[in-house]
């Protein structure tokens, strides 16, 4: 078959597929949302069952009664989905499954679209879950089916963990030929396996204790995810293992660094016995700085399964050098094993990395730091250990190290000022509606704006500015509630959006109305998922089967816990959605207003008719730029154009204008037509 | 010998379509690519970037600062933003147009399109600036401006016309690709 570009996620979804995973279930969350989406794609080649679960705890428990039954599952999710997975998981971890089960948690490096930085790969140690963290998406491919493997051996869930680089790149490669998936097993009572008691997670916990410390290191240092490349002194020992891990370290020269001829410039110089570690794409990212600096043999450890540590190769390893500098993303996690290691082995090798500052301990890395790192200890070493020999040196010379950037652009003069660019509500969204409609009810009140996870976060953006707290999934009405019980005249609102109203809102629904709390929840229904790329909710009216189905009522569900009143508006009809906040903010306990019109990046294709895109009247704009400053729309800006007084003119963007018709229901003078 | 592209602009211009038809060309000449973009929060109205990798030699999907052979810019200022990106004697294509953001208006100021291209002309070897709202004026649609840029791209030697044409039918939607070509050919 002819190669494509296949994305890190489509390469997971491929590599399960080709394992024959027969039941998959999830939470869209970037950066691991496409992993689902990509299967459903193929899912009538497969016949792989395949949902978007209302929360990940709900996904892993549909997917652990299928392992019960022997089915091959997946199970996909971000980092901060594992949290709310994490009861069935831990469990999970216990109680084990009988179909391979796998369970990827992508990572979020930077974060570039999470709540936190924090690591799947610890979680993994927390949970006793075996791991795996790929470098490139067809390193991906291929760790994923071995995971389902592993997960069948040892009757083991098995962590996947992605980072956004390697969810979100692509790599050529060849797309596989697809079968139907495997013969779905059929469930076997058992209850002293299947259910879980105190007793039997006694003895589970020996029975992985075991796997995890002993089995899996070995098995693990003979894997093909968990290698050495670069050049070794090839000594032999007694051991066969150590053998075997020393042949393979030398091998790694040839076969994983293409770098088989040693360079005689290298600036650590073929005495150093100084080495790196890494993992995940930081690995990608060394091996392209130790390309550019023209660095060939200089040991590299490349650890692929981050748990259970593979401790035999490692210590081998430590064996050869003074000092290793680690380079990872998120936690110390290979920094940690490794100095455990060298302790336990009483190997004298200093270990470097985020723990002694030498790597940064948060945010992502790349080429340019790994680089600048590397310089600055092949310079310490340099200027150790020969600078009298050095100064006639043909290669590197600590001058070419000194001189960081080769071949940059030459900044000749200062850079002009540049616009910042946060993400903004797009021009046309309802939730601009929704907020300027309470804004506007609510003017000179005494309030607090509880927000929650998903586009609408950015209504605390200026010039809106209604997002007074935002933390985690759900958690906008129950905070509502804290709020009102420490200050009962607040003004309480919540605004959570349709799909997270269904992934964790309701049990706050339950708990405000049974605790008599008083708050006004928003309800932002756009109809769909909208910021992590429009997946279907049990709100919309399909599944990811592609079946149309019943769609569930946020309007009944409301009724049936006790909510009154709610009432339903559309945003965009700013004097009906103003008299709708100000008669739910009067009632006496738990209100609800759902704001109701589609997400305008799907609103065409849910029968949306777009109207005309809106201007400006020269003639009766008076420049007071009343719609800009209120509502922020990116359609809007500042024209070049002046009126008579000499003030600037607004301008419409065209191309971007939906007609929406909320800057003409703000302009004083009515300018916008 | 690997080549590096860097494709930049605001979310929503087609950044991502560029970079797929300019991976698709190359892998239709045996080239082995790597490539990454901005996807989520950031896709509407923010700063997007996207790397487009060639070659045997490339080990990350992101490019190296001041690797970059060539640097496609959808929209001025992101042009400038990118810069450290292109490597010396690398070529710029620019779209002249700046995109001003909410922040900007917020406070009345505006960006100017001859200041960001003066100062891409004063740092970058070669620049080819693109007057894409009378391009796609002229072709009679908003929505091409990533061929027409793609097209101006194939000037430097990058990649050949009909390599990405090729490459496009394999891409768009058939009613769509008279359209495109006619852009590229702009």
């Amino acid at each position: 078959m002819a190669k494509q570009m296949i994305m890190g996620n489509q390469a997971i979804a491929l590599g399960a597929l080709k394992a024959g995973v027969n039941l998959v279930a999830g939470y869209p969350g970037t950066p691991s949302s496409e992993i689902i989406e990509f299967i459903s794609k193929y899912k009538s080649k497969t016949g792989t069952y395949v949902e978007w679960s209302v929360n990940e705890k709900a996904a892993a428990e549909v997917a652990a009664g299928a392992s019960y039954a022997g089915s091959r599952t997946l199970i996909t999710m971000k980092q901060v989905g594992l949290n709310v997975a994490s009861d069935p998981v831990m469990c999970l971890s216990y109680v084990g499954v009988k179909g391979g089960m796998v369970i990827v948690s992508a990572d979020d490096p930077g974060p570039i679209s999470s709540q936190t930085e924090q690591d799947t790969r610890n979680f993994a140690q927390y949970s006793k879950l075996p791991c795996f963290d790929p470098s490139t998406p067809l390193e991906a491919y291929e760790m994923i089916q071995e995971a389902f493997e592993l997960s069948e051996k040892y009757n083991t869930p098995v962590l996947l963990r992605p980072t956004t680089r390697v969810d979100h790149a692509y790599e050529s490669m060849e797309f596989p030929e697809l079968v139907p998936c495997r013969k779905p097993g059929e469930f076997e009572k058992d209850s002293k396996r299947w259910v879980i008691f105190p007793r039997s997670s006694y003895n589970n916990h020996k029975r992985i204790f075991e796997r995890n410390e002993k089995v899996l290191p070995a098995e693990f240092s003979k894997s093909k995810w968990n290698y050495v490349g670069g050049s070794l002194p090839p000594l032999l020992s007694k051991d066969p293992l150590k053998n075997e891990l020393r042949q393979r370290v030398v091998l790694g020269s040839s076969t994983k660094m293409r770098t088989d001829e040693l360079c005689s410039s290298d600036p650590f110089s073929t005495t150093s016995n100084i080495a790196f570690a890494a993992g995940g794409i930081s690995y990608c990212y060394l091996m392209e700085a130790l390309s550019i600096l023209g660095i060939k043999d200089i040991p590299v450890l490349k650890i692929g399964n981050p748990y259970p540590f593979p401790k035999p190769l490692a210590e081998e390893f430590l064996k050869f050098h003074e000092q290793i500098v680690v380079f990872e993303e998120l936690d110390p996690v290979i920094e940690e094993n490794l100095i455990k290691i060298a302790g336990y082995a009483r190997v004298n090798c200093q270990i470097r990395g985020k723990l002694d500052g030498t790597v940064p301990e948060a945010g992502e890395l790349s080429v340019e730091i790994i680089k600048e790192i590397i310089q600055k200890e092949a310079l310490k070493h340099r200027e150790r250990l020969c600078e009298a020999e050095e100064r006639q040196s043909s290669g590197l010379s600590l001058a070419s190290l000194r001189a960081a950037e080769p071949r940059r652009v030459q900044d000749a003069s200062p850079a002009p000022d540049l616009p910042v660019r946060p993400p903004v509500l797009c021009a046309g969204c309802p939730h601009r509606g929704s907020f300027y409609a309470v804004k506007q009810a609510m003017k000179g009140k005494k309030t607090v704006y509880c927000g929650d996870i998903g586009c609408y976060t950015l209504g605390n953006a200026m010039p809106l500015d209604m997002t007074d707290t935002c933390l985690c999934m759900g958690a906008d009405i129950t905070m509502a509630q804290g709020f009102y019980h420490n200050e009962p005249d607040r003004h309480c609102f919540s605004f959570i959006g349709d799909s997270t109203f269904f992934a964790s809102g309701i049990t706050g629904v339950v708990n405000a109305v049974y605790n008599q709390a008083k708050q006004t929840i928003c309800i932002l229904d756009n109809s769909t998922t909208a910021m992590t790329g429009h997946q279907p909710h049990p709100g919309t009216g399909m599944t990811m089967m592609g079946e149309i189905v019943e769609k569930i009522s946020i309007e009944k569900i409301l009724e049936g816990i006790g909510v009154s009143p709610i009432i339903q508006v559309n945003p965009f009809d700013q004097k009906a959605a103003v008299e709708a906040v100000q008669k739910a903010s009067e009632a006496p306990g738990v209100s609800a207003i759902i704001f109701k019109a589609p997400c305008i990046a799907i609103a065409q294709k849910v029968g949306w008719e777009k109207p005309h895109a809106l201007t400006v009247n020269a003639d009766k704009c008076i420049g007071c730029r009343k719609c800009i400053n209120e509502l922020g729309c990116p359609a809007l800006s500042v024209s070049t154009k002046t009126n008579a007084k000499g003030k600037q003119l607004v301008e419409i963007d065209k191309s971007l204008c939906t007609g929406c018709s909320l800057c003409s229901q703000v302009c004083p003078v009515k300018a916008i037509e | 010998m690997s080549k590096n592209i860097i494709i930049c602009g605001v979310g929503g211009q087609g950044t991502v379509l560029a970079a797929k038809v300019l991976s698709q060309a190359a892998i239709s000449n045996g080239e082995r690519v790597l490539s990454a973009e901005t996807i989520g929060m950031a896709q509407r109205g923010g700063s997007v970037v996207s790397h487009v990798r060639i070659g045997e030699d490339v080990y990350s999907p992101l490019v190296p600062q001041g690797q970059a052979d060539v640097l496609i810019a959808f929209e001025a200022a992101e042009a400038v933003r990118n810069i450290a990106f292109l490597k010396q004697g690398g070529s710029v294509i620019v779209n002249k147009k700046v995109v001003q953001p909410v922040t900007a208006s917020l406070i009345g100021k505006t960006f100017d399109e001859n200041e960001m291209i003066s100062y891409l002309e004063k740092v970058a070897g070669k620049v080819i600036a693109v007057d894409t709202d009378q391009a796609c004026k002229d072709l009679g649609s908003s929505k091409v401006v990533n061929m027409v840029l793609l097209g101006a791209a194939s000037k430097t030697g990058l990649i050949s016309k009909d390599e990405l044409k090729a490459a496009l039918k394999l891409l768009v939607k058939p009613e769509f690709y008279e359209l495109n070509v006619r852009a590229i050919d702009y």
